[in-house]
């Protein structure tokens, strides 16, 4: 469900070493095939930086899902509703099988499950910044899944026609799951500014207020200052900047907003004739960067659980990894 | 590939699911599973959430053997001179060209 500032981490610069005239002739013929449209599968021929450069973000955007689910489990308990519980049960489980399908696309590529957990776990690699606010109140439920989940769709459906096809394909499989759990919330929201009490629309409004500009910086840094995009559009990894991802999830959203009756926490929000868009005020990427460098309000929370969650669940793995290897052998022995 | 944590990891399998009954069973993604009955069980979680099948394989990915990418041409390009191989390949006269 949620990509974010791919291009955000760790990088690793193109190779300097001198390239071999084979090596030369191969890198052409990939790029004329990217050029002509085709797509690459696993056991294709690529060159070194596009597969790191695919690890490095299918393995983010799994960890983010998997990251993902814990602000919304926060709430699963607590729903209102048994309707609204099973609803959030089934989306958070969603999130559990786009991580799956997501680790399952980056594995292709040659890097085992244990090692992207392994990243994961020490900090090596980044998850989406989103999920390091709190989730403080009900409200924050269905704000996540009209505007967070709203800003990864507009950020994943161009990664359907990502150029690696493992990811391309699981891609159409989130983003097919997904339009229910944006809808969902907006719903949900709907429910609460048509009937809900005064103290209900306020809870609303302020969950919209702590959660417009994060939702924004889903999109990653400003296209100036995201070096990578160039090259990730090259290769047909990525396939719309930063900048235009978020211009189209602004004016989506604005609509939606009167809908619901509630106000954007941007006064400089106001739709530019001449352009055809909406101007937008400035975004704070100081708190971005912050977030990204893992001094969120939630950071070490989030982390904490999910090495917690590895680490107690490490005796059932090894047991049943026993228990199979037990059973095959009295199989053999049979 | 071969980092010590590797040895622990459940194998690795390849999931095919029947979407509905009169159509092949379609390859549809992978997992990781201890054993076949886990990888049966997880793969209904995983994969058909959405009544997405009525019936799934699994099998694990070592299992699986592939022609080679790199031989692509030279195993699949000769077939594509034989299009006598095609019933458009034959002009007959309209009367009987519904046949």
């Amino acid at each position: 469900m949620y990509t974010q500032a791919m291009s955000v981490g760790p990088q690793d610069a193109p190779s300097s070493k001198i390239k071999s005239a084979e090596e030369m002739q191969r890198e052409a013929a990939f790029e004329a095939r990217i050029d002509a449209g085709d797509f690459i599968e696993a056991k294709d021929w690529m060159p070194e930086h596009y597969r790191k450069t695919l690890v490095r973000q299918i393995s983010q955007h799994a960890h983010s899902e998997i990251v993902g689910m814990l602000p919304e489990g926060n709430w699963i308990t607590r729903a209102p509703t048994l309707k609204r519980k099973a609803i959030l049960l089934a989306k958070v489980q969603d999130e559990a099988g786009h991580g799956l399908y997501l680790y399952s696309a980056a594995e292709t590529l040659g890097t085992s499950r244990d090692q992207m957990l392994d990243a994961l776990h020490s900090g090596k690699a980044k998850y989406s910044s989103i999920f390091n606010y709190p989730t403080l109140t009900w409200a924050d439920i269905g704000v996540i899944g009209w505007l967070v989940d709203g800003a990864a769709i507009m950020n994943q459906v161009p990664l359907c026609r990502c150029s690696y096809a493992p990811y391309a394909r699981a891609m159409i499989r989130v983003c097919r799951e997904e339009s229910f759990h944006q809808r969902q919330g907006y719903e949900s929201l709907l429910v609460m500014m048509q009937e809900g009490t005064p103290e209900q629309k306020a809870m609303v409004q302020d969950a919209v207020n702590r959660w417009w500009w994060p939702a924004l910086m889903m999109f990653g840094p400003a296209d100036k200052d995201s070096p990578n995009s160039e090259q990730s559009i090259r290769w047909g990894i990525k396939r719309v900047t930063n900048d235009q991802l978020r211009q189209r999830f602004v004016d989506a959203t604005v609509p939606q907003a009167e809908i619901l009756g509630i106000t954007l926490p941007d006064p400089d929000l106001k739709w530019n004739e001449a352009r055809g868009e909406h101007d937008f005020g400035a975004i704070d990427w100081a708190e971005f960067w912050r977030v990204v460098g893992g001094d969120g309000p939630m950071n070490r929370e989030r982390l904490g659980a999910r090495v917690k969650a590895w680490e107690d669940g490490a005796w059932v793995r090894e047991a049943a990894l026993a228990h199979a290897r037990k059973q095959a052998t009295k199989e053999q022995a049979a | 590939m071969s980092t010590s944590t590797t040895q622990n990891e459940w194998p690795l399998w390849e999931v095919f699911v029947r979407s509905k009954a009169g159509l092949d069973h379609k390859h549809c993604g992978s997992l990781h599973a201890a054993d076949a009955k886990m990888a049966l069980q997880m793969a209904r979680d995983v994969y058909t959430r959405r009544q997405e099948g009525t019936s799934i394989w699994v099998v694990q990915s070592s299992q699986i053997v592939a022609s080679d990418p790199g031989e692509k041409g030279m195993y699949f390009d000769p077939m594509e001179d034989k299009v006598y191989r095609h019933p458009t390949f034959y002009e007959l006269p309209e009367s009987v060209n519904h046949m």
